[in-house]
């Protein structure tokens, strides 16, 4: 289970994201998160996944509170999240396959079992024929979607997912959507922040609106 | 064969680190030379004392001791110190020459006109001495040895001699370590701006890794392991320069011993100082990278 007690986050200079946000979501849960732009989303994810520390207030997941975990413990923690970044932060000067190896070699996974899971993580996601591809010559979906398997490929039950679809048409928003809950069915737990209310409304899932830093 | 994970990613570093090393070619070449040209310097000083020490120990095995006895000691005093002297540890050959054979030595070098001249035999008895131990060190101590003898006046011998070159290579090994130290300096400091330059060169992958779990650990390797390769290949490159340089200088050294009558040659670094050579580059590139990682990567939190 994913809890957030009072958590507020200030950033310096004093504009506060989110003010003393309560929200409990339950493991195997697909959430989305919306609200406008600024009102919080990506922040809320960066603090579930240990980007940036709350200001006050405290993160649990599985009851640990990783709100205060010392700098050194934070790497090995998001080893257990898959993180999915709206601008995909990939690394364009490696292979899509190489991109997908990092997560394994990261968790010391190496050789033959490292490519079999990442080429089984493309697979997943329909690009199992571009793996020696450079991720600049993908279209806007395909790096989402190689951003997906790069998530999966390290087999965490949490994914925070930042604006998945945003900049992709529906076609691909779509085909994102249904790895995504396909994921889901499989017992992993996902948070979506968007604010593409289309796409929300299309999965009936249950949705967190933020806004002015407070959810309803 | 299966090697550990750890193992694995210790090779993988490495094989990043040449990867890099290649990827940019001139710029390693030209760090690379630098560094070697830094480790050549104190090489080059350490060759030339070694070959000095190794020179002065080559002369002195044709040096020879000129002791001189006090003018009242008789001949047969004389020879009895000589013959005490002879089984002493310390000298290979002893040749007593008497004040008589002394003076007409004199008289055949063309100083017969001042000596004519001369109402007595001013020579006093001598005893010319081959050390069997060669070292300037030794030459020293046996000249303190036999001059502790109370026949003994003067020493006209290669301990002089011995004594300059002695405090030359003293002076030498002190300037070795110096500019070692200097120039180790240097190339940490070389190899620690590479670093960085490298690693702002890849600030966007050393963000996208942390974000997705990379320990500093992870992300530092394949930096240390550059640092080192290029220290070692630094220290590769100041092997091959000090060698081109022996090369090039026996070719004088060769004249100038034949008119000794020597066959003395510069020699070059031995194996172990080799290897120690290229240890201490790929140690010093280490330190070098280990430093900058550490300054640079607290930028990036």
């Amino acid at each position: 289970m994913i809890e957030l007690i009072d958590v507020t986050k200030r950033y310096p200079g004093g504009h506060v994201t989110l003010a003393n946000v309560n929200l409990h979501i339950q493991l195997g849960e697909m959430v989305f998160i919306t609200g406008r732009s600024g009102a919080g989303k990506s922040t809320l994810l960066k603090l579930i996944g240990s980007i940036e520390k709350p200001t006050s207030g405290h993160i649990k997941i599985s009851d640990k509170d990783i709100s205060r975990l010392p700098r050194t413990a934070v790497p090995y923690f998001r080893l257990n999240i898959g993180m999915i970044f709206q601008d995909h932060k990939l690394l364009y000067d490696r292979s899509v396959l190489d991109n997908v190896l990092l997560p394994l070699h990261l968790r010391e996974i190496h050789g033959a079992e490292a490519t079999r899971r990442a080429r089984a993580a493309l697979e997943k996601v329909g690009l199992a024929d571009r793996e020696r591809s450079r991720p600049i010559t993908l279209s806007g979906g395909e790096q989402q979607r190689l951003c997906i398997a790069r998530a999966i490929v390290g087999r965490p039950r949490l994914i925070l997912a930042d604006e998945p679809t945003a900049n992709l048409d529906d076609d691909y928003a779509h085909e994102i959507m249904n790895i995504l809950q396909a994921l889901n069915e499989g017992g992993d737990t996902i948070l979506i922040a968007t604010h593409d209310q289309d796409l929300i409304a299309r999965y009936g899932k249950r949705c967190l609106v933020l806004a002015d830093g407070a959810l309803s | 064969m299966i090697l550990g994970a750890h193992t694995q990613h210790h090779l993988d570093s490495l094989v990043t680190a040449w990867q890099r090393l290649r990827a940019q070619p001139l710029a390693s070449a030209f760090s690379i030379l630098v560094i070697g040209i830094a480790l050549s310097l104190p090489t080059g000083l350490y060759l030339l004392i070694s070959n000095l020490d190794r020179a002065s120990s080559s002369l002195s095995e044709h040096t020879e001791m000129t002791v001189f006895l006090k003018p009242k000691i008789e001949t047969a005093a004389a020879l009895g110190l000589a013959e005490a002297l002879r089984n002493e540890p310390g000298i290979r050959k002893l040749r007593f020459v008497s004040r008589e054979d002394a003076l007409l030595e004199l008289q055949r070098s063309g100083l017969d006109d001042v000596l004519t001249s001369l109402s007595s035999n001013p020579l006093p008895h001598a005893l010319v001495i081959e050390p069997t131990q060669v070292h300037p060190e030794q030459i020293r101590r046996l000249g303190q040895q036999l001059r502790q003898r109370p026949e003994v006046d003067t020493i006209a011998s290669a301990e002089a001699w011995a004594h300059r070159l002695a405090a030359l290579l003293d002076f030498g090994v002190g300037l070795t370590w110096m500019l070692g130290t200097v120039l180790a300096l240097s190339l940490a400091a070389i190899t620690g701006n590479t670093i960085r330059l490298q690693i702002y060169a890849r600030r966007d992958e050393i963000e996208i890794s942390r974000l997705i779990g990379a320990t500093d650990r992870f992300i530092r390797r394949p930096f240390l392991y550059f640092g080192a390769l290029q220290g070692l290949l630094g220290g590769l490159a100041a092997l091959i320069l000090s060698g081109l340089a022996i090369l090039w200088l026996n070719q004088s050294v060769a004249e100038l011993a034949s008119t000794y009558g020597s066959s003395f040659r510069l020699a070059h670094l031995d194996a172990p100082i080799s290897l120690l050579l290229l240890a201490c580059g790929a140690l010093l590139g280490l330190a070098g990278a280990w430093l900058s990682v550490a300054y640079t990567l607290r930028d990036f939190d």
